[in-house]
């Protein structure tokens, strides 16, 4: 079983659902980000986290995976204030509903003065509304910008073990490691980690507070990153139990925080989602073994992803 | 607050009350006590955000006494498969109503458009107990043309309110959207009550899309076929008899038995059979939605 904490799904399609339900995924969380272009009304954030907390959560169930999302003001948007202050006002709304797992993803992208003024309040009221925080570290200055994320999560007296830095590489994980945050790695192809280096991270750091997912989305990306990586790490004879902590125990524990994601929601879901919403994992409901292959369409060995 | 004395939110109180723990049955009475008081907007949605977190959402396992409670407080309410959080936080709704229906209506409808699927659900199951029932017929039907089968379904199944509310085309759109979603004709109230001529058409319309694609037809659709049959109609259902599975053959028997045309009687009569079960109301349609 394999627990993908940071999904784009509405860009995705039906096909990506079948294969990830058949690979062993059975839970994935949407953060609430930028669409690839910038928003700019309220109206449609609003319709934005409602779908995906709505629409999208159904859509999920349909082919057997558990779907949750993190709720924030991106840091891309952030700089258009007049959209930022609006959004602001209507997040408290979303943060409290069910399968919401955490204020994000929020954090810096060119390090502005707004990006900075809203990361802040978004970090209240992730401590208000006792909720973890899923940072957003940014692609460029990524080091400084880092390292300033978790300066500022910290000045704020958040609690480290309630704050996950996504998105990082060899020259940040050693850092978050050593300040007690979360590191989580988006394996991602060009532009994030390739999953062979992933493997090298597990085996230089061992697994604790460390864990990987896909951020697929709607580049070029890979929605089996998680299952590929795990059966990389499985043939560098990576430790089962790093395995299993990377992949699946390590989001859960992270985002667990907030209650509102349990292994009881898919392996003995509460019979009101069997009735409506959740249709049962393949993989869970047939007892069979997952399946890799399902995502090799036709290539010899692509489990390779940098 | 105008809901004191009303039978139904009494009883969704009563039936959280059994079910929660002691603390969180705390918890909830204070928070209706809010409710009643005609809180601020933020206090509602806060309510309803933690209601799941307080109160669970185990299901209300209500017992036939309480169903038949349900009927009398309303009739046609049937919560038989609601939860404990569906329960609350309808209640929570229903306190903040002070007899302004516009008021809440524009309270109910921002919180449909910013309902996370679970809570779209509920307050879609909520529609046969809120106050000034004409003011939601718009929200009805939206919910009605929903791509998400657990909300179709919050507004099409054991819900009183399409029947009493829904216009004629609205009717028959809920009812083809039922069959073309796969969703069941049966647990639809009002469902022989509302068939009509136009009804019938659309549906031996969509058996025949269905057929000409080489797919097969819901043996339930027929139901709604056989009181308003058509010559045309009747060339259908006999088809149905000559080639349906038995479930379908059942199915069109029924159907015919529903018809004062005497063509209906005539086909009837060629398979006795089948009609001497249909006559005595065999094997039902219940029965037969269970099996389509």
């Amino acid at each position: 079983m394999f627990v993908d904490s940071h999904t784009h799904m509405i860009s995705r399609t039906t096909d990506d659902y079948e294969r990830m339900s058949a690979a062993g995924v059975v839970a994935c969380i949407e953060p609430a980000f930028w669409l690839g272009q910038p928003r700019t009304h309220v109206g449609t954030y609003i319709d934005y986290l409602s779908m995906i907390c709505g629409f999208e959560r159904f859509r999920a169930g349909q082919f057997g995976l558990r779907h949750y999302c993190t709720i924030g003001l991106n840091s891309k948007e952030a700089n258009n204030e007049e959209l930022a202050d609006a959004v602001m006002e209507i997040l408290p709304r979303y943060a409290l509903k069910e399968g919401v797992v955490a204020i994000g993803e929020i954090g810096y992208d060119e390090q502005t003065a707004l990006e900075d003024k809203y990361y802040r309040l978004q970090l209240e009221l992730a401590k208000e509304l006792n909720l973890p925080v899923m940072v957003h570290t940014p692609h460029r200055d990524k080091r400084q910008g880092t390292l300033r994320s978790m300066a500022v999560a910290l000045e704020h007296k958040l609690d480290p073990s309630w704050v996950v830095i996504d998105h990082n590489n060899e020259e940040t994980v050693r850092d978050v490691l050593d300040r007690g945050f979360w590191a989580a790695f988006s394996i991602y192809p060009f532009t994030k980690m390739g999953n062979e280096r992933m493997v090298e991270i597990v085996r230089n750091y061992g697994a604790e507070r460390i864990f990987c997912d896909s951020a697929c989305d709607w580049g070029v990306s890979d929605p089996l990153a998680v299952p590929k990586t795990a059966e990389l790490m499985r043939r560098a004879q990576i430790p089962e139990e790093h395995i299993r902590k990377v992949t699946y125990e390590n989001p859960l524990a992270a985002y667990g925080k907030s209650g509102q994601i349990k292994e009881e929601d898919w392996l003995n879901p509460p019979s009101i989602d069997q009735r409506t919403l959740y249709m049962g994992n393949s993989v869970l409901r047939g007892g069979q073994a997952p399946r890799i292959e399902e995502g090799k369409r036709g290539v010899e060995d692509n489990l390779k992803i940098s | 607050m105008t809901n004191a004395g009303n039978a139904a939110f009494d009883l969704l109180r009563a039936w959280v009350a059994r079910v929660v723990s002691n603390q969180g049955g705390v918890w909830f009475e204070q928070q209706i006590a809010l409710m009643c008081s005609g809180p601020a907007e933020k206090e509602l949605y806060l309510a309803l955000g933690y209601a799941i977190r307080r109160l669970g959402k185990q299901d209300l396992a209500l017992t036939s006494e309480d169903l038949v409670a349900a009927k009398t407080a309303r009739p046609g309410w049937n919560p038989s498969d609601w939860s404990v959080d569906q329960a609350a936080r309808l209640s929570f709704v229903l306190a903040s109503d002070n007899d302004d229906g516009a008021r809440f209506k524009a309270r109910l409808e921002q919180l449909f458009r910013t309902a996370d699927v679970g809570e779209l659900i509920t307050f879609y199951r909520g529609l046969p107990l809120y106050p000034h029932p004409k003011l939601h017929v718009a929200r009805a039907r939206e919910g009605a043309r929903s791509a998400m089968q657990p909300i179709f379904e919050a507004v099409a199944h054991r819900n009183p309110y399409p029947m009493e509310e829904f216009d004629e085309n609205a009717w028959n759109h809920m009812v083809l959207k039922a069959l073309f979603v796969g969703s069941k004709l049966d647990p639809i109230q009002g469902l022989d009550h509302r068939s009509n001529r136009a009804l019938m058409r659309m549906l031996c319309d969509y058996a025949h899309e269905r057929w000409a694609a080489g797919r097969s037809v819901s043996s339930e659709l027929w139901r709604c076929v056989g009181p308003h049959a058509d010559s045309e109609a009747l060339i259908d259902l006999e088809r149905v008899l000559r080639t349906g599975t038995l479930v379908e053959q059942q199915a069109a028997a029924l159907a015919l038995t529903a018809s004062s045309l005497p063509a209906a009687r005539e086909l009837l009569a060629k398979v006795p059979d089948l009609a001497k079960h249909a006559a005595a109301g065999e094997p039902g349609w219940t029965a037969l939605a269970a099996a389509s």
